[in-house]
């Protein structure tokens, strides 16, 4: 901004010099942007740096009671990785987010490839985009009490199921009490909210393809199959690794779906408790010195990925 | 000029920014459109907002009903407005909520401080005991020995603190009996006559084989895993917490056998407790249900309902299952919740609140009122005694029959001295834990290590 200023400041100098010495409009800069870094300071940067602090406390509420704080150095972080309950969260997390991620990028991918290519033509590409996306739209928690009700041992699923013959009435599949329906159920959502958003922006990344390249290729005999895998695929890497790195990011913070799923319990055998669920266990009974603990080994992994994300696109502009 | 009007704008657009965050800071509580000309008066000897905790809307429709003061559509008392702030009680949210406000009631504004709020006996002693120093004794709110008289003995045990002052009080008592659905007992056993049925359900052992029975007829004892639960917690030998030590009683341990062994066997319909499944039970297989007054009328009459009042239906016999059960004492005495009021300390509502003390808990008109409108069990022997001996008076749910004798003795007989502040959350995640143990996800030691897990995430201070 001072940059762009400056020169005006000269021109305008020598008749103002009357009043006043000089007149720096660079300030009104700082100024416009001051309620930023302010309510940054207050609302993001300081409960960082106390969560921070507070992982190194004993600190929790009994009854209405403060306990703490006492200072207890890596006490919370022992106790995490000792039992080993939070490198199971990871993986229950983990495994949930490439359930749904496996399906999520193939299907987008296809879909992408479909809607931009100039052969197929497809009609109301408009209509179904928008009719993809839709699931995005739905609050997570609403989409996830709906399921929960869909998938009850005598829900609507099971019935059909039952009518169907595929299924003994006596003898229903329990969805929310088994681990891979649990599991499974959270990833077919976290699939079904996210593939239209994938979609869109995989279309945005072929549509920046040079069609030059697919005219070559179709003059030389290939197959709309190699076109895909020889031209689409590798030019829209760049674009591919900023999807699977982002929503590796959200996959981490995973929390609504299951959280609403399985009532806050992580069932069965808390094989369905993401990262974030612990977390809000911990803090739902006001124990900030584990809950910040927790926090603090999330956001080292959240760091990690976001620097691999820094590192693609930096890159990617070298090149 | 210029530069002052961009200061001021400037200035405009940054508290605008703070007033948004202070607003929701403030926590969305409910609108109070009264709040603001209340402080502007000349301070008044009584507060012009009270504003009660609660987890549900049931304390909400008894006053509606039974505190004639209260004007339904504004939510006035007088010149007083009722601020209600309800929440959910699954998790212990309900709790925190209270917490929070509670520890913020000495800074907090006037009409923003809780007046009243209400607990229940799993739970109570956190906040009656006298460090907690939440709630009032019910003496210095305006209460005498005298008023309360009338009252079970266990409803003022369990709001007494260790030091020997009570701080809180109901208008119901909930011993528990085992209610059954009259047209399965007839077809399962020949009959339907509550002393008879008693006769088969009077021991676990004799309960354990009328399950086989109904079991062998195609109906479930049960509806769900929780059902029995309380019957057994009630009965334990030893509290759950010792010097922050957990303790499984062995009766605790029973509950898990028979429940396991009813599961597999498919005697009951593996509902969670409140669960879809659970409460479809009533109008499906499911040949028992245990539970005080209050769950008759606020929980089972509406699952039995075929349609329900809300889409029309009607509450009487042909509506479901709706009047076809009927009552017994079961295997063993227990009782389960009831709601206690307590006035919180820094109130400045207390003449009020204990004037609905007194007309809510401490009146034998209210109390038959209760019993009569609603099937409550009420808190007040002399009433409750006169309808135990009045044969014209029955529960249409019932099909007529008069459950106030077995519930009077059975209250007499409560004793609460089991209780711990740590017992709702243990005995959610307890049954939680063994849940998967029940649907066989997990082996017996493993749903023990869940449940400890869970019990040291919401109270971190205890050892398994």
């Amino acid at each position: 901004m001072q940059a762009t200023t400056a020169p005006a400041e000269k021109t305008v100098e020598p008749r103002l010099k009357r009043n006043r010495k000089s007149i720096s409009y660079a300030k009104w800069g700082y100024y416009f942007i001051a309620p930023f870094f302010v309510v940054y300071a207050v609302f993001s940067l300081y409960p960082l740096l106390s969560t921070f602090y507070y992982s190194f406390f004993e600190y929790y509420r009994s009854g209405l009671k403060f306990i703490g704080p006492n200072f207890v150095g890596f006490e919370n972080f022992k106790t995490l990785f000792a039992n080993g309950d939070l490198v199971m969260y990871a993986k229950n997390t983990l495994i949930m987010w490439i359930l749904g991620f496996i399906p999520q990028i193939v299907f987008s991918l296809l879909l992408a490839a479909w809607f931009t290519d100039v052969r197929l033509h497809i009609r109301g590409s408009g209509f179904f985009k928008t009719v993809i996306y839709m699931p995005n739209i739905i609050m997570a928690s609403a989409f996830a009490m709906l399921f929960f009700t869909l998938f009850s041992d005598k829900g609507p699923i099971n019935d059909i199921f039952i009518s169907l013959g595929w299924m003994d009435a006596a003898r229903p599949y329990q969805w929310l009490a088994t681990t891979a329906g649990n599991r499974g159920l959270v990833a077919f959502m976290n699939f079904l909210m996210w593939y239209g958003n994938t979609t869109i922006m995989l279309m945005a990344a072929i549509m920046g393809v040079d069609p030059g390249l697919y005219e070559a290729a179709e003059i030389d005999g290939a197959s709309s199959t190699k076109q895909f895998f020889s031209i689409t695929l590798p030019l829209i890497r760049p674009i591919l690794l900023y999807v699977v790195v982002t929503s590796m990011i959200g996959g981490i913070q995973m929390f609504d779906v299951p959280q609403i799923l399985t009532n806050g319990k992580g069932l069965p055998d808390r094989t369905s408790m993401s990262l974030v669920m612990y977390l809000n266990n911990h803090l739902f009974s006001k124990n900030y010195g584990m809950a910040g603990a927790v926090s603090v080994v999330l956001f080292i992994i959240a760091a990690v990925l976001s620097f691999l994300v820094f590192r693609f696109n930096t890159r990617k502009e070298e090149r | 000029m210029k530069k002052a009007l961009a200061v001021l704008m400037a200035l405009a657009m940054a508290s605008s920014l703070l007033a948004g965050c202070g607003a929701s800071a403030s926590s969305a509580s409910t609108a109070a459109p009264a709040s603001s000309t209340a402080s502007s008066q000349a301070a008044p000897a009584e507060g012009k907002v009270l504003r009660v905790y609660c987890w549900n809307e049931e304390f909400k429709s008894r006053v509606e009903a039974y505190y004639p003061d209260y004007n339904k559509d504004t939510q006035m008392i007088g010149d007083t407005k009722v601020e209600w702030v309800i929440t959910p009680n699954e998790n212990n949210a309900y709790q925190n909520a209270l917490d929070e406000a509670l520890l913020k009631q000495s800074t907090a504004a006037d009409d923003q401080k809780v007046d009243l709020f209400l607990i229940e006996a799993d739970y109570a002693l956190k906040y009656t005991s006298a460090d907690a120093g939440v709630a009032m004794s019910v003496q210095d709110v305006g209460l005498t020995d005298a008023d309360m008289a009338d009252q079970f003995q266990y409803t003022r045990d369990v709001v007494t603190g260790e030091d020997g002052v009570q701080r809180g009080i109901s208008w119901q008592g909930c011993p528990g009996v085992m209610l059954y659905r009259r047209d399965i007992a007839k077809d399962v056993f020949g009959t339907d006559d509550p002393a008879e049925i008693q006769k088969l359900v009077s021991d676990w052992d004799k309960f354990d084989a009328a399950a086989e029975k109904l079991s062998a007829k195609g109906y479930k004892m049960l509806p769900g895993f929780d059902d029995t639960y309380r019957v057994f917690s009630n009965n334990v030998s030893a509290p759950w917490v010792t010097d922050n030590k957990i303790n499984v009683d062995p009766a605790i341990t029973q509950w898990v056998e028979q429940t396991k062994e009813y599961t597999d066997k498919g005697y009951n319909e593996k509902g969670n407790l409140w669960s879809s499944e659970w409460s479809k039970g009533a109008t499906d297989k499911a040949f028992c249900y245990f539970g005080p007054a209050w769950f008759i009328d606020y929980c089972l009459a509406g699952y039995t309902m075929e349609t329900s009042e809300a889409d029309g239906g009607k509450a009487e016999l042909g509506n479901g299952t709706y009047g076809e059960w009927a009552a017994c004492a079961g295997p063993q005495g227990y009782f389960w919740g009831g709601t206690w009021m307590c006035a919180a300390e820094g109130s400045d509502n207390t003449a009020l609140i204990a004037d609905m003390m007194k007309t809510m808990c401490c009146n034998a008109d209210t109390a038959t009122k209760l019993a009569k409108d609603v099937n409550e069990f009420a808190n007040n022997k002399t009433a409750m005694k006169a309808l135990a001996e009045d044969t014209s008076f029955g529960s249409n749910f019932l099909g007529g029959q008069n459950v106030y004798g077995a519930m009077y003795d059975s209250a007499e007989k409560i004793v609460m001295d089991k209780c711990t502040a740590y017992d709702q959350g243990l005995n959610e995640s307890f049954q939680t834990a063994y849940h998967d143990y029940f649907n066989g996800t997990v082996d017996k030691d493993t749903a023990y290590a869940n449940f400890i897990k869970t019990a040291q995430e919401k109270y971190p201070e205890l050892k398994g």
